[in-house]
């Protein structure tokens, strides 16, 4: 069912993206449309979920798919949620086996022309991050093989998802651990070049350090910055 | 959060194995980043059956201080990275990726005047540095040390980046600075023992009027001639000694 040529182009452009500058939105929105063209599925929509575990919308191939994905959270019913719990795939070639599966999403996503559901499950190992969920205007049976070949591509777009956040997680805390550090090594400094100049203790240098930081409203460490690179001449404390 | 290291199976039940083994020892999680870290040196340490680890924080200007090591030996020899200004870190670091030196006696260590001779003479007869980072997001870097000269075997190496890998992800799961932007506590102590360096530091800025990386490099150098730690030159300036100006 899924033609060999199409798959290889696609994981071609997907691999592509995680090369380039990787724009998580720009990402996910190229594997939707790929997953969809590659299945032959008329439409994909994908959820994300959050540090709370709250599932959101993210993508999709088409407006349609868009509006059955935020419909599915609003309800909170619906093959992406099933498959996002279980962290198992759904396959459901045909929807009108499933009202009562999803009293409220199947009547609206056959009204909206679909026939046919499946979701993939975005999961390494034990952790689950999400679902992408693939629509069909006709009942679409999806053979074993092609369900292996579409879960690949939800695999390496969910290790593309980690190590992106992992990696924007790990900026913030460099920074803020570099600054963390900064500071500690700059009062230090400043400590022993005002107990030269003022021919006092560290200790009692960095009293007077703290009192005229305060009295002028300065950052301690802005000012202990200062006072290294010879910028301020603080009176003998 | 998980780091997305997948692969062949062999490679994830080594690395569960071994964040167990470290992380396990924490059931309460009540060890702040310094203890698990130094768990972790312990365990690699006794794992790969090599004389110590230690982990490094660094960034661009050098070593930030040694967070953890395996006993305070240790943390001596890999100080002397920040002493000297020289080591494996610094390209470990840079370049992100291991440097291993198998012979800190060979011919290839000759860009380290200072260092190689100061590791040998602490007992190291080998030093292999694997960074932690993040993609290009970089910490600082764990390093192994050997009391014999000799490659590690390609299993030790693995197991090495294993390490690595834990010892990223404790840092990145740890709280490592307060609300307020003050390192944790933990870690605050442990390189609480960089401060009397950075006060001499500021002396000779003020002494001499040159810059604190300028100050630095004239107070390696004084240490490197007189044959005498860091440390030691360090208390003497505090002590009132005005180092002399470069001749």
């Amino acid at each position: 069912m899924i033609s060999n040529d199409r798959l290889a182009h696609a994981f071609v452009e997907v691999a592509d993206t995680l090369v380039d500058e990787f724009d998580l939105i720009d990402f996910l929105h190229s594997l939707a449309d790929h997953a969809a063209d590659i299945s032959g599925a008329s439409s994909v929509g994908l959820l994300l979920a959050d540090h709370d575990d709250a599932l959101h919308y993210m993508a999709a191939s088409s407006a349609a798919a868009r509006h059955l994905e935020l419909f599915q959270i609003q309800h909170d019913e619906g093959p992406c949620l099933d498959c996002f719990r279980t962290g198992a795939p759904v396959i459901l070639s045909d929807l009108s086996e499933a009202v009562d599966r999803w009293p409220a999403f199947a009547p609206r996503a056959t009204e909206a022309g679909v026939r046919s559901v499946h979701a993939f499950p975005l999961r390494l190992r034990d952790q689950v991050i999400g679902a992408l969920n693939v629509f069909g205007e006709e009942p679409l049976p999806f053979e074993p093989d092609d369900i292996k070949i579409v879960q690949a591509m939800a695999d390496v777009a969910t290790i593309a998802i980690l190590q992106a956040r992992a990696i924007s997680s790990a900026e913030i805390l460099t920074e803020q651990l570099q600054g963390a550090l900064n500071s500690r090594i700059v009062i230090e400094q400043a400590k022993g070049v005002m107990a030269r100049a003022g021919d006092v203790t560290v200790d009692e240098a960095f009293t007077a350090l703290r009192a005229y930081a305060r009295s002028h409203h300065l950052r301690l460490v802005d000012l202990a910055h200062d006072v290294v690179i010879g910028k301020v001449d603080l009176p003998r404390p | 959060m998980t780091t997305p290291y997948g692969g062949e199976l062999g490679w994830h039940s080594r690395y569960s194995d071994a964040r167990a083994r470290i992380l396990g020892e924490d059931a309460g999680g009540h060890e702040g980043v310094a203890g698990l870290l130094h768990g972790l040196c312990s365990n690699l340490t006794s794992t790969l059956g090599v004389m110590g680890a230690a982990v490094n924080l660094m960034s661009d200007s050098g070593s930030d201080g040694v967070a953890a090591a395996s006993d305070d030996r240790c943390r001596d020899v890999d100080e002397l990275q920040f002493t000297t200004g020289e080591g494996p870190c610094h390209e470990a670091f840079a370049a992100r990726r291991p440097v291993l030196t198998p012979d800190l006696r060979s011919a290839a260590v000759r860009g380290w005047p200072g260092y190689a001779p100061a590791a040998l003479s602490s007992g190291v007869s080998a030093v292999f540095a694997f960074p932690l980072h993040v993609g290009g997001v970089g910490f600082g870097v764990l390093d192994v040390y050997a009391d014999r000269a000799g490659s590690l075997r390609s299993e030790q190496v693995t197991m090495a980046l294993t390490y690595a890998q834990i010892a990223t992800e404790i840092m990145l799961d740890g709280a490592l600075t307060t609300a307020e932007g003050d390192l944790e506590p933990g870690l605050s102590t442990a390189l609480d023992y960089r401060a009397e360096i950075y006060q001499a530091q500021g002396m000779v800025v003020s002494d001499l009027a040159v810059s604190p990386a300028e100050a630095l490099t004239l107070m390696r150098a004084r240490a490197f001639a007189g044959d005498r730690p860091l440390i030691d030159l360090a208390r003497d300036i505090l002590g009132g000694y005005r180092l002399p100006a470069e001749d």
